[in-house]
C-alpha cells in the first residue's frame, strides 16, 4: 500500500546510460507495467525501485519516504525474479517463510502466512520439497508465494513469465492477474512481451533506450501511440507504416501513398512541413473486393488464416502492409483486393522524427471504450 | 552389431577403471596390511594378500621411535593453522573475486595461478634466507606460514569459482526479502557454497600433511612428519617406512571419506 514516484532518475553503466532521467508516478495500488525490448533499461529501473542498483542521480519514493540511499530491506518492497531465485537449500515452506523469518516474525504467525500464500498459489502439497525436485512452474509459483508472503508495499516482478513455455505462461498471465486483484500491493511488473503487457497492465510504461516513450492504459497505447516505436513495438502485427504525402487543392485535401491516393476531409494544417508517415493498424484497414473511389489497389502476396481473422500481406505500390480481414474471406495469392485507409484511423508521425502528429480528427478507442462494471 | 560394439566398449570401460583404480589402491592396501603385521610378516616374501596375524607391533614400533610422535602432533598443528588462515583469508577473497568488478581483477588471478608456475626449489634458498632474518626458522608458526602461502592462491581460486557458480540474484533475493548484505551472504551464498568451500578445506589439509620440501628446509628439530620421517628414511628399517606411509596417507582418506558427499555435489553439479 504505497504510491511509488521517480523523479529524474539516471543509472549508468559506465558511459551508456541505461536508465536516463526517467520521471514516473505509480499510484497506490496500480498494476503498472514497464515494457520494452531487451536493454531498453527496464530491469534496471526496477532493481533502482528495489534497491539493487544505486541510482546515479534522481530520487525514488515509495510511499512518503525518500527510499534513494535505502538498502533493500528497508524499502519493503518484495521482488520475484526472472531466474525465480528459488533458495535451492531450503525447502518451499522455508522459502516462502524467509521475508517473514527476517522481519522475526512470530513462529505462529509465520506457519499461518505460509500456509495461506501457498494455498493462494496452489502450491500447498510442495511446502516439504527442495526446489530441485520442482518444475519451473512449480518453482514460479514459490517465487510469487515468497514475495506476497511478507505483505509487502511493493511487489515487483522482473519477467515472471518468460521462463515458462507457451501454455503455461497463458495459464499463469490470469491466475496472476486475478491473484494481484485481490491483493493491494502496488505492482510493478517488467516484461519484453507487449501481450502480456496489454492483457495484465493497469497503465503501460513503454520504454526505448532508458526513456519512457509513452505512458498510458493498453488501449491508449495500443490504439495512439506516440511515435513510431511504440506502434511498431506493440501489436500483433505491428503497426503499418507507409511514406506517404498530404496535398491540397482549394477545399479539398487527399493523401498520397505509393500505391495511390484518397481524399483525406480533416484539417491538415497540423501536417505541413513535415514528411510524413501514414500508420494504420491492420485491423483498421478495410478491404473491397472490388474498385471504387477512395481504395487503394493491392496484390495479394501471402494469405495466413488464423482461425479467428485471416492475415493477409500485401503489396500497395512499394509498400508491404499487413491487413486483418474476415475469417470467411480468403483472397488468393496474386489476386487484386481495395484497401480502404479509413483517414478518423490513420496515426500520423513524422518520417524524420518518429513522433505522432494529431490532426484532430482521429476516432480514438478510449473515448469509444465502454467500462461495465 | 552396435548394440554389441556398444557392450565392448562399456566392457573396456570398466577394465580400464578396474585397472586404474588398482594402481592407485593396491599400494595403499599392501601399505595398511603391513602397518598392521608383526614385524617379520613385513620382510615375507611372496606377500599375502590378507594379513595374516594382525598386530599393531610394527605401528608401535614406528610411534615409539624418536620424534615421532612430537612431529605427528606438529603436522596436526602446522595443517590445522594453515587450514583456518586458508579460509578466513582465501574465502572472503575468493568471493570478491567472484562478485566484485573491480580494477586490477584480471591481473590478480593471472598473479595467483602464475605462483603455481615456479617449482618451489627454485625460491628454497631465498626462503631460507629469510626465515633465518626473521628468525622464525624452525619454528611450527614458520612452516604452517609457508604452507598458507603454497595452498592460498589455490583456495581463493576454487572458492572464487565456487561462489561464481552461485547466482548473485539469490543473495539478491535474500536482500529483497530482508537480509543486509552479509547476512544475505551467511544464510544463502555461505550454505551453497560449503561443498565446495569443504573441497578446498581437503585440498589445504592434504597439501599440507604431506608437504616434505619446505618443511625440511625450514625446521631442524620441530620437524612435520614428513621431514622427520625424510630425516629418518635412509637409516631406517622397512617396518618404520611403511608405518610412517600408513600415518601419511591415513588422515587424507579419513577426511575424504567424511567429506565425499560435499565434493560430489560440487563436481557432479558442475558436470551437469
Amino acid at each position: 500500500m504505497a504510491d511509488i514516484r521517480f523523479e529524474g532518475v539516471r543509472k549508468n553503466f559506465g558511459k551508456f546510460a541505461a536508465v536516463d532521467a526517467v520521471d514516473l508516478e505509480v499510484k497506490d495500488g496500480e498494476f503498472m507495467v514497464l515494457l520494452g525490448p531487451s536493454g531498453c533499461g527496464k530491469t534496471t529501473l526496477l532493481r533502482c525501485l528495489a534497491g539493487l542498483e544505486q541510482v546515479d542521480s534522481g530520487s525514488v519514493h515509495i510511499g512518503d519516504r525518500d527510499a534513494t540511499d535505502l538498502p533493500p530491506r528497508r524499502r519493503r518492497i518484495a521482488m520475484v525474479f526472472q531466474s525465480y531465485a528459488v533458495f535451492p537449500h531450503m525447502k518451499v515452506s522455508e522459502n516462502i517463510g524467509f521475508g517473514l523469518r527476517m522481519q522475526k516474525e512470530k513462529k505462529s504467525v509465520i506457519e499461518e502466512r505460509v500456509r495461506s500464500s501457498a494455498e493462494l498459489l496452489h502450491i500447498e502439497e510442495l511446502l516439504d520439497r527442495y526446489s530441485s525436485q520442482l518444475s519451473g512452474g512449480q518453482r514460479q509459483r514459490v517465487a510469487v508465494a515468497r514475495a506476497i508472503a511478507t505483505n509487502a508495499d511493493v511487489l515487483l516482478m522482473d519477467e515472471p513469465l518468460s521462463n515458462l513455455d507457451a501454455l503455461l505462461r497463458l495459464e499463469m498471465r490470469a491466475e496472476l492477474k486475478t491473484l494481484l486483484q485481490s491483493l493491494d500491493a502496488t505492482t510493478i511488473y517488467v516484461t519484453h512481451d507487449q501481450i502480456e503487457a496489454l492483457s495484465m497492465g493497469d497503465r503501460i510504461a513503454v520504454m526505448n533506450k532508458g526513456r519512457i516513450v509513452q505512458l498510458g492504459n493498453p488501449l491508449e497505447v495500443y490504439d495512439n501511440p506516440a511515435d513510431t516505436f511504440v506502434g511498431g513495438f506493440i501489436g500483433s502485427p505491428p503497426m503499418n507504416f507507409l511514406e506517404a504525402k498530404v496535398t491540397t487543392n482549394g477545399g479539398t485535401s487527399s493523401v498520397e501513398v505509393s500505391g495511390g491516393s484518397f481524399g483525406f476531409p480533416g484539417d491538415v494544417a497540423a501536417l505541413a512541413g513535415h514528411s510524413l508517415l501514414l500508420g494504420i493498424r491492420a485491423e483498421s484497414i478495410g478491404v473491397e473486393t472490388a474498385a471504387a473511389d477512395g481504395l487503394v489497389r493491392a496484390k495479394v502476396i501471402v494469405l495466413e488464416p488464423l482461425g479467428s481473422y485471416n492475415l493477409v500481406t500485401v503489396r500497395c505500390g512499394e509498400d508491404t502492409l499487413k491487413v486483418s480481414i474476415s475469417p470467411e474471406l480468403f483472397p488468393q495469392p496474386d489476386s487484386d483486393i481495395w484497401l480502404r485507409l479509413e483517414p478518423t484511423r490513420i496515426r500520423w508521425m513524422d518520417r524524420d522524427t518518429g513522433v505522432a502528429i494529431h490532426t484532430g480528427i482521429e476516432k480514438l478507442a478510449t473515448e469509444t471504450a465502454v467500462v461495465i462494471s | 552389431m552396435a548394440l554389441r560394439r556398444l557392450r565392448i566398449g562399456r566392457a573396456l570401460a570398466y577394465v580400464a577403471a578396474v585397472v586404474i583404480s588398482l594402481w592407485i589402491l593396491a599400494p595403499l592396501y599392501f601399505i595398511t596390511v603391513a602397518a598392521f603385521s608383526t614385524f617379520d610378516a613385513v620382510y615375507e616374501y611372496p606377500k599375502q594378500l590378507a594379513p595374516q596375524n594382525v598386530s599393531t607391533d610394527t605401528i608401535r614400533v614406528f610411534l615409539d621411535s624418536e620424534g615421532i610422535t612430537e612431529s605427528l602432533r606438529r603436522s596436526m598443528y602446522v595443517a590445522a593453522i594453515a587450514m583456518v588462515a586458508c579460509l578466513l583469508i582465501g574465502t572472503p577473497a575468493g568471493y570478491a573475486l567472484a562478485r566484485f568488478k573491480f580494477r586490477g581483477a584480471n591481473p590478480f588471478q593471472l598473479a595467483l595461478v602464475s605462483t603455481r608456475a615456479f617449482p618451489l626449489i627454485i625460491i628454497a634458498v631465498p626462503l631460507a634466507v629469510t626465515y633465518l632474518r626473521f628468525g622464525i626458522d624452525d619454528t611450527i608458526y614458520g612452516v604452517a606460514l609457508a604452507h598458507v602461502a603454497f595452498t592460498l592462491p589455490l583456495t581463493v581460486l576454487i572458492t572464487a569459482s565456487v561462489f561464481a557458480g552461485i547466482s548473485y540474484e539469490l543473495e539478491e533475493a535474500a536482500m529483497t526479502l530482508g537480509c543486509g548484505r552479509f547476512s544475505a551472504f551467511r544464510r544463502v551464498a555461505l550454505p551453497l557454497a560449503l561443498p565446495g568451500v569443504a573441497a578446498s578445506t581437503i585440498f589445504i589439509f592434504v597439501t599440507s600433511w604431506n608437504e616434505v620440501f619446505a618443511a625440511a628446509i625450514l625446521t631442524l628439530t620441530n620437524r612435520t612428519l614428513p621431514a622427520q620421517m625424510l630425516a629418518a628414511l635412509d637409516f631406517s628399517p622397512l617396518p618404520y617406512r611403511l608405518a610412517g606411509g600408513f600415518f601419511l596417507m591415513a588422515p587424507a582418506l579419513v577426511v575424504i571419506f567424511f567429506i565425499r558427499k560435499y565434493l560430489l555435489t560440487t563436481w557432479g553439479s558442475a558436470a551437469r
